[in-house]
């Protein structure tokens, strides 16, 4: 898995990128009350916003951490939008990518590295 | 308290029966409405109205809404029958009075914000930042395609900008919670239309560098737009127009004392520069001799923004406000900007406060310190209800977590800002399961906002 500075998390598996955000961003948030996210077969480019969530805090947009094509999307969310807080990093995936150029998840951070980034954050 | 509907059921007496004879199938044998007596009607409605709190009943921080009293010589001079009973289609030789007004309401925005001149007729605040990026759009075509926005802007500069097809940008704030000029100098390039930002913005906090930012938008032809929500702090001190902004709107239901919030409707008028004149919305009051007339032929103009002349009452209302002031306004700013500093400071052993400067007519703290034990802002803000305030604003600016937004106005005077950061104090060393069960004095107690945004069913059924 690995980390953006945007919150976002990504796993690669083949050519197929899972995408969610991380759980810490998620404890930012707070209560997670929907997501607007897009619809299979809409492209999406590295950091582009290509969701929104809207927390009891704010509205907040989603980076992309790859480029390709929307593959399938978590329609789970749509009526339970506290997945992303109860399972951020699993059952919270919001969208898979086809990839269009795997090289690109090489630049993100490792999960250590995010810990750090989190860390120095505060 | 029980709903209206949870009263029925035992007093169909008041009920007359019905005699009307309606054809089937349009008889019905049931009506299941409130069969409730004009009394008890009339004792739900009163009883429900005392459980209404606005600035009228008590102190009402709500940063960046600039709650302040609203004089109630406003609503005399609104409900005089030459305003009130006027048809918004009267000929204009029949008018005269209300084109005066207008055209002295304009005459005075211009004044007070250095601005060539004014449009009345946006709705309200977002309605302005609207309006004025129409006349980006209109000055530019499609030459440019992105706006420029700070990210301690208020969300509705974003959605203005999108609404009339512009790409957002995000400019960040540098430590003292200021544009970065570096990050500016390098986002400003030839595509970008307009910088809008908010002075003081969102933080309380005075644009140190604004002539900076205003010659590093003009060397690139942008545009520089001031959201005037917080015109507040800076009245008969410093003007917009001579700060090099190009295009503003402004909050009459903020800085101008006339009801906001359940209590509106709002206006926003717009100002330009010389050079957008022509751009402002239509009809244009004008003056010639001592006779004022509507001005539809504009070339270059908009168009239309909204229905006749703007929310008329409510520009009613400024314009009292404006004249009963007079130049005084400046004592209005000073005061709104002393109360929110002294606040500031008796707050800041007791709250973390992440901007230590000089503030403007607001501050934002945070709950960091109590967070160590558990509490958060939202918590502090349901506990100071049960002080009996209202919660300043919560969680905004979105660039300082777990933020408190908090504006006094100028018309607080000293014991009731006592009160308020006394009752402040005391929450910060309460122990967390008590502020955390807030409040507990209120008709109702913690809602449950989550499962209100998450099922927004307001239906009630008597199942």
């Amino acid at each position: 898995m690995r980390f953006t500075k945007e919150h976002e998390w990504v796993e690669l598996e083949g050519d197929i990128a899972t995408v969610g955000i991380t759980d810490h961003a998620q404890h930012q948030l707070g209560d997670i009350v929907s997501l607007d996210l897009p619809k299979v077969g809409t492209k999406v480019k590295q950091f582009s916003e290509f969701a929104m969530i809207d927390s009891m805090k704010a509205s907040s947009p989603i980076y992309s951490p790859v480029s390709g094509e929307v593959e399938e999307v978590n329609a789970e969310l749509g009526t339970s939008p506290q997945l992303v807080n109860e399972s951020a990093q699993e059952k919270g995936w919001m969208i898979k990518v086809k990839v269009s150029n795997p090289k690109e998840i090489e630049g993100l951070m490792s999960e250590e590295q995010y810990k750090k980034f989190c860390g120095e954050k505060k | 308290m029980k709903l209206i509907f949870e009263q029925s059921g035992k007093n169909s007496e008041y009920v007359p029966e019905s005699k009307a004879v309606l054809r089937e199938p349009f008889g019905r044998k049931e009506l299941p409405i409130p069969d409730l007596g004009e009394v008890q009607v009339i004792r739900h409605y009163t009883k429900l109205s005392t459980l209404n709190y606005g600035v009228d009943s008590g102190f009402y921080p709500l940063g960046s809404c600039t709650m302040k009293y609203n004089p109630k010589i406003n609503e005399d001079v609104a409900r005089l029958p030459g305003f009130a009973a006027l048809h918004p289609l009267t000929p204009e030789k029949s008018s005269q009075g209300a084109l005066e007004m207008m055209y002295e309401l304009e005459k005075d925005l211009c004044e007070i914000t250095g601005m060539d001149a004014f449009s009345l007729q946006p709705a309200a605040g977002a309605h302005g930042e609207l309006t004025s990026v129409m006349i980006a759009r209109k000055h530019f075509g499609k030459k440019r395609s992105k706006i420029l926005i700070p990210d301690t802007a208020h969300g509705t500069n974003p959605a203005s900008g999108a609404m009339c097809g512009f790409g957002m940008v995000t400019i960040k704030s540098n430590s003292r919670g200021n544009i970065d000029l570096d990050e500016l100098g390098k986002a400003m390039t030839e595509d970008v239309a307009m910088l809008m930002i908010t002075n003081p913005n969102t933080l309380g906090l005075f644009e140190e560098e604004i002539t900076k930012i205003a010659d590093i938008v003009h060397a690139k032809g942008g545009l520089l737009y001031c959201d005037g929500a917080n015109m507040n702090a800076m009245m008969g001190i410093t003007r917009p127009g001579d700060a090099g902004f190009d295009i503003m709107h402004l909050n009459l239901h903020k800085s101008f004392s006339t009801p906001h919030g359940g209590g509106g409707p709002g206006a926003g008028p717009v100002g330009v520069k010389k050079f957008l004149e022509n751009y402002l919305p239509v009809p244009r009051v004008v003056k010639g001799g001592d006779r004022y007339s509507l001005n539809w032929k504009v070339k270059g103009s908009i168009g239309k923004v909204g229905p006749f002349f703007g929310n008329f009452g409510v520009l009613v209302k400024a314009y009292t406000y404006i004249k009963a002031v007079g130049p005084e306004l400046k004592l209005v700013s000073e005061a709104a900007v002393l109360n929110a500093n002294y606040l500031m400071r008796k707050l800041q052993p007791h709250y973390d406060l992440p901007y230590d400067r000089i503030c403007a007519h607001e501050f934002v703290l945070t709950s960091k310190k109590q967070n160590e034990k558990g509490v958060h802002t939202m918590d502090i803000a349901k506990r100071l209800l049960d002080y009996g305030h209202h919660a300043p604003t919560i969680y905004f600016p979105l660039v300082v977590p777990e933020a408190l937004m908090i504006e006094p106005t100028e018309t607080e005077p000293k014991e009731k800002l006592d009160e308020f950061a006394d009752s402040m104090i005391k929450i910060a060393n309460e122990p967390p399961e008590l502020v955390k069960s807030a409040p507990v004095t209120t008709p109702v107690g913690r809602l449950d906002g989550v499962a209100a945004a998450r099922q927004p069913n307001l239906r009630w059924s008597n199942e």
